[in-house]
């Protein structure tokens, strides 16, 4: 077929016009496909907040919870674990709670909770998503010598303390997460949202 | 009575010809009429029992669907369906699992016989790059074949793999939701799993599997001489334009790789019905516990053919830094024909150098792999680790320093292949 008499700037004009305009409508369609991924109305509703009851909960017991799936880790710490705690700071990566998507503001403090002796986080490591085990004794462990109580990672070794800390030259990244929770009374928290949200 | 079946034959040919002129000529162009070097050693049959590998894992694929249960409630109890009470049940699945770590096995050994003879080297690029995209999505589709019995393997092997994700800057937590569907692997997470293990990722993995196979005929396949038999002399025994050196894939090679493809699934079969989980190495024993997402197993381990990836993860302090190392460590080999300068191909005729540091990557990556399917406790063996992942990277950058200025020092390249008249 001869192009004699073709006017090309046209023609490339179509065709561009053409493949951007079918461009747009794939990227499109692609939109519904892509967000068919995200939770689901009910992924999203099993994510309710749940309440702890911990009249129970005797002092230096760890009691667990679910929240999305999450366990939730309640402990009523000893006043030798609290205070033990400052003296950590030099060989922690954030003893100050810096990074703050790790706790909800309130529980930016030393001990990393709102009430001091009632430490409320989720036991999953913040390396790659494995269960740290409590190891509640101020005594020397065969992973570090001069242990003031914490979680030790089996997985990949990362160690934190009892705010759930962590040490520095550890794999894990960041201190352990505090969810949002809030005190309903003395004995309830609601963990999974804070105080006042709806 | 033969002549009436010979003409019966011959006729349902020519019928077809006429209709379908284009297919006999496709047939003669890779199988007899496909020239392959008469020196092909045994390095050259794991190509042929990747593809063994790839019907078995299709055919028992499609046997296993038809009695699992793609959903985080029935998974489990659906395949101990499969191994106790659906007949042969067991059979089926342990070909299909002992399938998965055989695929690996061969890819690797016919991945480092490409490096030994210098088959990634012009004009065979596009085939290295080829099979390495085949070699990412069979990671993918192996990962994801692994969540489907819903174990505690399974469960917190995605979990982990799942958050690598997680270390992308900024958007790494809305990403792994949108990966699992949920704020934790889900029953969302194993029945896209499952959509993507069953049909995507396989047809991908095929339309992959031919073109590398169609970029290697246009081009002709490499050998242990690593000699150009299509620059070399023209005829042979059946074609006077064909290189000398070449002769039919179909039937020579085909007799060889049956040979072979027996003495393989022979030992598929012994694993099969006499130790399919291989100690924990193929199957993991915690993956025999079903999924607890409130319980984590005391090593979270991937299957053997990660582990020397997972090491590098896990010997590096940083996530992010780990992260990258490791996924680093796979796309360094893309650009292997780029980084290898070296004119001579294969290591028979290289420089000691080229021979030495390929044998000290292939004990990397033995190592990192051992390393990486410990417990990782071990603070020595964290050292080693550190180190056997800088000897790995260390070997692509040695590679280009000692091939682009000249510090190797090669043997003379026979004119054609050797060891065959």
């Amino acid at each position: 077929m001869a192009n004699d008499g073709v006017d090309m700037g046209r023609r490339r004009f179509l065709t561009a016009t053409t493949a951007v305009v079918g461009g747009a409508g794939i990227a499109m369609a692609a939109i519904p496909f892509i967000k068919s991924w995200q939770p689901s109305a009910r992924a999203k509703t099993a994510g309710a907040p749940v309440e702890a009851d911990i009249s129970k909960l005797e002092l230096g017991q760890m009691v667990m919870f679910e929240w999305r799936g999450q366990p939730i880790w309640i402990i009523r710490r000893t006043q030798a674990q609290l205070d033990a705690l400052p003296s950590q700071d030099p060989r922690l990566k954030d003893p100050n709670s810096e990074v703050i998507d790790q706790q909800p503001a309130f529980a930016k403090n030393e001990h990393r909770s709102e009430k001091p002796e009632l430490f409320v986080v989720v036991g999953i490591c913040t390396h790659l998503g494995c269960a740290p085990k409590l190891h509640a004794e101020l005594k020397p462990e065969p992973f570090d010598p001069d242990w003031k109580g914490g979680f030790f990672c089996p997985c990949h070794k990362s160690r934190f303390d009892m705010a759930g800390r962590v040490y520095d030259g550890v794999p894990a990244p960041t201190n352990l997460v505090v969810p949002p929770y809030y005190f309903m009374d003395d004995n309830h928290i609601m963990i999974g949202q804070m105080k006042g949200a709806a | 009575m033969a002549n009436r079946l010979t003409q019966a034959v011959t006729g349902m040919q020519e019928w077809f010809n006429e209709r379908a002129p284009s297919f006999l000529p496709v047939y003669r162009k890779h199988m007899t009429e496909y020239y392959a070097p008469k020196n092909f050693n045994i390095w050259y049959i794991f190509g042929v029992l990747s593809m063994v590998v790839l019907v078995n894992q299709i055919v028992t694929g499609i046997f296993l669907t038809m009695f699992f249960k793609p959903s985080a409630a029935e998974a489990f109890a659906s395949v101990e369906y499969i191994m106790r009470d659906v007949e042969w049940g067991w059979l089926i699945r342990y070909m299909h699992s002992t399938g998965a770590s055989a695929f690996f096995l061969v890819v690797y050994i016919h991945m480092f016989r490409g490096v030994m003879y210098g088959s990634y080297k012009k004009p065979r690029e596009l085939v290295w790059l080829l099979g390495m995209l085949i070699y990412l999505v069979l990671m993918a589709e192996a990962f994801m074949g692994y969540v489907l019995p819903w174990g505690q393997m399974s469960f917190w092997g995605a979990k982990v793999i799942i958050s690598l994700f997680g270390a992308v800057p900024y958007i790494g937590g809305a990403l792994t939701e949108w990966i699992m569907g949920d704020y934790l692997p889900s029953d969302a997470t194993l029945n896209r799993f499952f959509a993507l293990h069953v049909i995507a990722l396989p047809l991908v993995l095929l339309l992959l599997v031919v073109l590398h196979i169609f970029a290697l005929h246009e081009v002709g396949s490499n050998n242990p001489d690593g000699v150009e038999i299509k620059k070399g002399p023209k005829g042979n025994r059946w074609s006077d334009k064909a290189p000398a050196d070449g002769i039919p894939f179909h039937p020579y090679f085909t007799v060889k790789d049956i040979f072979y493809t027996g003495c393989f699934l022979m030992i598929c079969a012994f694993i099969i019905f006499f130790e399919p989980t291989v100690g924990g190495l193929f199957l993991e024993h915690d993956n025999f516990i079903e999924a607890n997402r409130l319980v984590t197993p005391a090593h979270i381990k991937p299957t053997w053919y990660y582990t020397p990836f997972y090491a590098m993860l896990r010997v590096i302090p940083n996530k992010l830094a780990g992260v990258l190392t490791m996924f680093s460590a796979i796309i360094v080999l893309f650009f292997l024909p780029w980084l290898d300068r070296g004119k001579v191909k294969s290591w028979r005729y290289r420089g000691v150098g080229f021979r030495v540091a390929l044998f000290v990557l292939g004990i990397c990556f033995v190592w990192l792999g051992k390393i990486g399917s410990g417990p990782g406790t071990d603070p020595v063996e964290t050292i080693i680790g550190r180190f056997l992942t800088a000897a790995y990277f260390g070997f692509f950058i040695y590679l280009w320093v000692y091939t682009a200025f000249g510090f190797e020092k090669t043997k003379p390249v026979p004119e054609r292949v050797t060891g065959h008249d």
